[in-house]
């Protein structure tokens, strides 16, 4: 590695800050009390309540799992404080009740919600740590009968949809940390397309981790009614901390009869430093569940941040012809862990799915691939592709694959693939004869290599993500 | 080996699924029991064997029977946990006399799984006991000798213990430390340096079949300095009963040796096999191995390859035939320690009835191994309805300047292949017969002894002529 790849490397996450705002938590540690006192300061119905406190009693006999290609030291739940929000949080008329401490924050990101309001098109709904603050586009959304606000909104607003669709997909069972969520989620986005309407714009959200010790549980659900359509964007990025910090996020995604949802996320939480410390464990289930016929779920994901990141975007295909895709890139450097993939359920007829999966590791990092592709004996004529690749940069990283493929039905067609590759030298050579430095020669052969997603991502996202993608592997070929 | 199993896949976990029985106590006491009670009755031997023999029996007791781990998702141990089977050969009074048991199989018994071929060096093992009434291996010339291991641990001719449990280790392979616990016979070839043996050797394990019996043959090649040798191990049954066998084979190449191996497994469609073959591989040395597997209503085969020299090569390909409710595992690893290694695997599997077919393959890349060429596919065809298949080829690399690619595949049979075929006369059973052969066929072609190649080609051609309806 040559020493201008080592500086670059080595550079420092560009959005570690911390900013000063007072914020209004709950004591630290888990109990029903903490839960009660949550869902009460949320102002939450009743099921609500049963529903958190069903969660957490499930929760306690629960273990945590240790299945994953992933090593940390144990998490002490009970010295989490496990709800935060910042105290200037009243319901809001408009940008200018928001604190403008948290709109500086915003701006640092490069994420004025003035500027994508009427720039972009997109309306955003920024969680900062918990509590959503600012929505906008609300009314032309409306316009439409599109419901998008923070979840906790959602709750008081709409409690009839929320009732009806909460823990569909995801239950509050699911999985340890699906449970702990269930139990103590704090807020997040709720989106509800109607009827045969087209959302014009993409949705969209950006998540923060602010506050020391808190752990963040989001909880997102999106429902597309039949003959709807909807886009969803999801983005990261959190100040730089010593301590890891826990993140535990549900997604659950619905979509009826001819209903299309696409949800991406960038994700560039922080890492953690050169030693591996600090830096984000991302545990999240995503899920989402193709409930009508030909109705479709798509996930793309750009994974660069987290200092380990522990997620399966999945799709259950149970409508007719339904469809289900993934794309996904997922980076690691320093000494990352990724350990990531899909599962494709296909329950009904004549159902597909893709699977395209990009993992780039570098440095110490690790990356995995799993991947659980299951055809039940019922689902007649289903279809799967699945392509994962892998690069590897340097001889201290290392690149995993775990298909698990599951076929009960004989009138299935899967194909699975896999590869495993380095950045040549006489690529980077050929590169460097032509006046291309290195450095950008590195960057354009893993922007080839991910191609692919890239081109599944929105605009707006595409070009992040690039940049993302070449700041994380910035010199780190030689 | 490479350390799975501490991965334990958990039910309530995000992408490993909830298939196969019920968590039943598979630590089943009771069995467990029964081996460490025929384990205390086993006949006096040296010193090194009975100590190697103890190190077995306290592992396999610490591991107990394999449950839901990385390594055995999607097979479940149950059937074999909550049978109390015998052991054989102990259990007739500790020793018994050669050709007692033999007597109950003949010559004639076997006639149809010699491949015709009276030139091989045939040794016969029945339960696990070596035959010399029913063996034939004269002529392999200076440099090789053969040997029933029990006669080599008692002689110490060849000094067996200098390898026996190197090779395959036990840590984590419940199996393996059981059948190192029960250490008695199997087959021990030794080829010295330049050796050749022009004719195969063929090692045949035959379950006789009668009463509830386990058999735990131990098998020991060791392939010194370009030595080449061709290795044939059947396991075939003359009775239709319920039994177990649990085969291990370690095998050392050392520089430059090749060896061929290949598996027949034709257990009884009751049976229970489990067999690992486990190799360590010297710089330059050469390995093909072939594993069919057809038989045993629940049957697993491990093939385990260390390459643990500079471009050391191996080639590991299988076909697994599966009707009625067979469940059919296939496991193999190929371990690259040492750099400039190409491994090559193609395993194709045809399912048929209510069968299950699994087929576990993993490449490890340690970071030393550098310019590591691997490949690696899975291809089944699932003929009925009812049939299952899982595959999970797996792929663990940690260094940079590699090329490995995996595939798998499941389908059925070509509808536009098949309407071809129709369309120029061939009726619809003579063309399903001959797509699923030619779908196998590719494999076998592999095979590169010959006679062993027609063989297969013919025995699989009859099964799916036989098996339309």
């Amino acid at each position: 590695m040559s020493s201008g790849i080592e500086a670059l490397v080595n550079r420092e996450y560009a959005y570690g800050f911390v900013t000063d705002i007072e914020t209004d938590t709950v004591p630290a540690g888990l109990n029903e009390g903490i839960i009660r006192l949550i869902s009460a300061k949320k102002n939450e119905p009743e099921f609500m309540l049963e529903w958190r406190l069903k969660a957490y009693r499930r929760w306690l006999t629960m273990k945590e799992p240790h299945w994953g290609n992933v090593k940390y030291p144990p998490i002490d739940y009970n010295s989490l404080v496990y709800y935060s929000a910042p105290k200037s949080v009243k319901p809001l008329q408009s940008l200018d009740e928001v604190d403008p401490e948290l709109l500086r924050t915003y701006q640092k990101l490069g994420i004025s919600l003035n500027e994508q309001k009427m720039l972009a098109g997109v309306a955003v709904d920024a969680i900062f740590d918990s509590v959503s603050v600012g929505t906008t586009m609300r009314e032309e959304l409306g316009k439409l009968g599109i419901i998008f606000c923070s979840f906790g909104e959602a709750v008081q607003t709409h409690p009839e949809l929320i009732e009806k669709y909460l823990g569909t997909v995801v239950p509050h069972s699911d999985n340890f940390f699906a449970a702990l969520n269930a139990a103590v989620f704090s807020d997040g986005s709720f989106a509800y397309v109607p009827k045969g309407v087209k959302c014009p714009m993409e949705l969209s959200t950006y998540f923060r981790i602010n506050s020391a010790n808190t752990g963040q549980f989001e909880r997102t659900l999106i429902i597309a009614d039949e003959g709807a359509s909807v886009s969803y964007l999801e983005g990261c990025t959190a100040p730089k901390r010593d301590e890891n910090q826990l993140h535990a996020a549900v997604v659950e995604l619905i979509a009826l009869d001819n209903a299309t949802v696409k949800y991406s996320t960038v994700q560039n939480w922080y890492s953690g430093d050169a030693e591996g410390k600090g830096g984000i464990y991302n545990f999240v289930t995503k899920r989402g569940k193709c409930a009508g016929v030909n109705s479709k779920i798509s996930w793309t994901q750009v994974e660069t941040g987290s200092a380990i990141t522990w997620k399966y975007p999945s799709v259950i295909l149970q409508g007719d012809n339904s469809v289900g895709e993934f794309y996904s890139v997922a980076v690691v450097n320093k000494k990352q862990q990724a350990d990531t993939g899909t599962k494709m359920i296909h329950i009904g007829k004549n159902t597909r799915s893709t699977i395209v999966s990009k993992g780039i590791s570098a440095g110490e990092g690790n990356n995995s691939y799993r991947g659980l592709v299951r055809v039940l004996p019922k689902a007649t004529g289903a279809r799967n592709y699945t392509q994962c690749d892998s690069m590897l940069i340097g001889n201290k990283c290392g690149a995993n694959t775990f298909p698990y493929i599951e076929v009960q039905n004989n009138t299935a067609t899967l194909e699975h693939e896999a590869s495993t590759s380095k950045i040549g030298e006489d690529q980077i050579f050929y590169c460097k004869q032509r006046g291309v430095s290195a450095e950008h020669a590195v960057s354009m052969i893993v922007s080839g290599f991910c191609r692919e997603v890239f081109k599944e991502l929105p605009m707006e996202f595409a070009v992040e993500a690039q940049q993302l993608l070449g700041i994380t592997l910035e010199g780190s070929v030689g | 080996m490479i350390d799975t199993a501490t991965r334990k896949g958990t039910r309530d976990n995000a992408a490993v699924g909830k298939n196969g029985a019920d968590p039943v106590n598979l630590r089943a006491p009771g069995s467990i029991e029964a081996y460490r009670a025929d384990f205390e009755r086993q006949p006096a031997a040296p010193e090194w064997l009975r100590s190697l023999r103890a190190e077995g029996m306290a592992r396999f007791e610490a591991l107990g029977f394999p449950t839901k781990n990385e390594d055995w998702h999607f097979t479940s141990v149950a059937p074999i946990a909550e049978q109390s089977f015998r052991t054989a050969m102990i259990n007739k009074a500790g020793v018994s006399s050669e050709g007692s048991t033999a007597g109950m199989v003949a010559a004639a018994d076997l006639r149809r799984f010699t491949f015709d071929q009276p030139t091989w060096h045939t040794l016969v093992f029945v339960n696990g006991e070596f035959s010399e009434n029913l063996s034939s291996y004269a002529g392999l010339g200076e440099k090789v000798r053969v040997n029933s291991l029990a006669k080599a641990i008692h002689s110490g001719v060849g000094r067996p213990e200098r390898h026996l449990g190197k090779i395959a280790v036990f840590d984590n392979h419940a199996f393996t430390a059981l059948n190192t616990a029960f250490i008695r016979d199997g087959a021990f070839v030794e080829l010295q340096a330049d050796a050749v043996v022009d004719q195969p050797i063929h090692l045949i394990f035959v379950a006789e079949g009668q009463g509830e019996a386990v058999s735990h043959p131990r098998n020991l090649i060791v392939a010194a300095q370009n030595s080449r040798a061709s290795i044939i191990e059947s396991y075939i049954c003359v009775r239709d009963n319920l039994y177990f066998t649990n085969a291990v084979t370690e095998i050392s190449l050392g520089e430059g040796a090749h060896i061929d191996h290949y598996k027949i497994q034709l257990e009884s469609e009751k049976s229970f096999h489990v067999g690992t073959t486990q190799i360590r591989q010297a710089r330059d040395s050469q390995l093909h191995s072939f594993s069919y597997a057809v038989g045993g209503s629940l049957a697993r085969t491990n093939i385990y390859t260390s390459l643990d020299g500079d471009a050391a090569t191996c080639t590991l390909n299988g076909l697994y035939l599966t009707d009625g409710v067979q469940h059919i595992d296939n496991q193999t690893s190929i371990e690259h320690i040492a750099p400039n290694c190409p491994s090559h695997e193609v395993y194709k599997g045809v399912l048929d009835g209510r069968s299950h077919g699994v087929f576990n393959g993993k490449v490890y890349v340690h970071p030393e191994a550098q310019k590591t060429d691997g490949k690696q596919s899975n291809n089944n065809l699932l003929l009925s309805p009812s049939a299952r298949v899982d595959t999970k080829p797996q792929l663990e690399i940690f260094a940079d300047d590699v090329k490995c690619t995996h595939g798998a595949t499941v389908g059925r049979l070509d509808e536009v292949a098949m309407f071809y075929l129709n369309s120029r006369g061939i009726g619809r059973e003579s063309a399903r017969t001959l797509l699923t052969y030619a779908f196998a066929a590719d494999v076998l072609e592999t095979i590169e002894l010959k006679p062993l190649r027609e063989q297969l080609e013919r025995l699989v051609l009859a099964r799916f002529a036989g098996s339309e309806s």
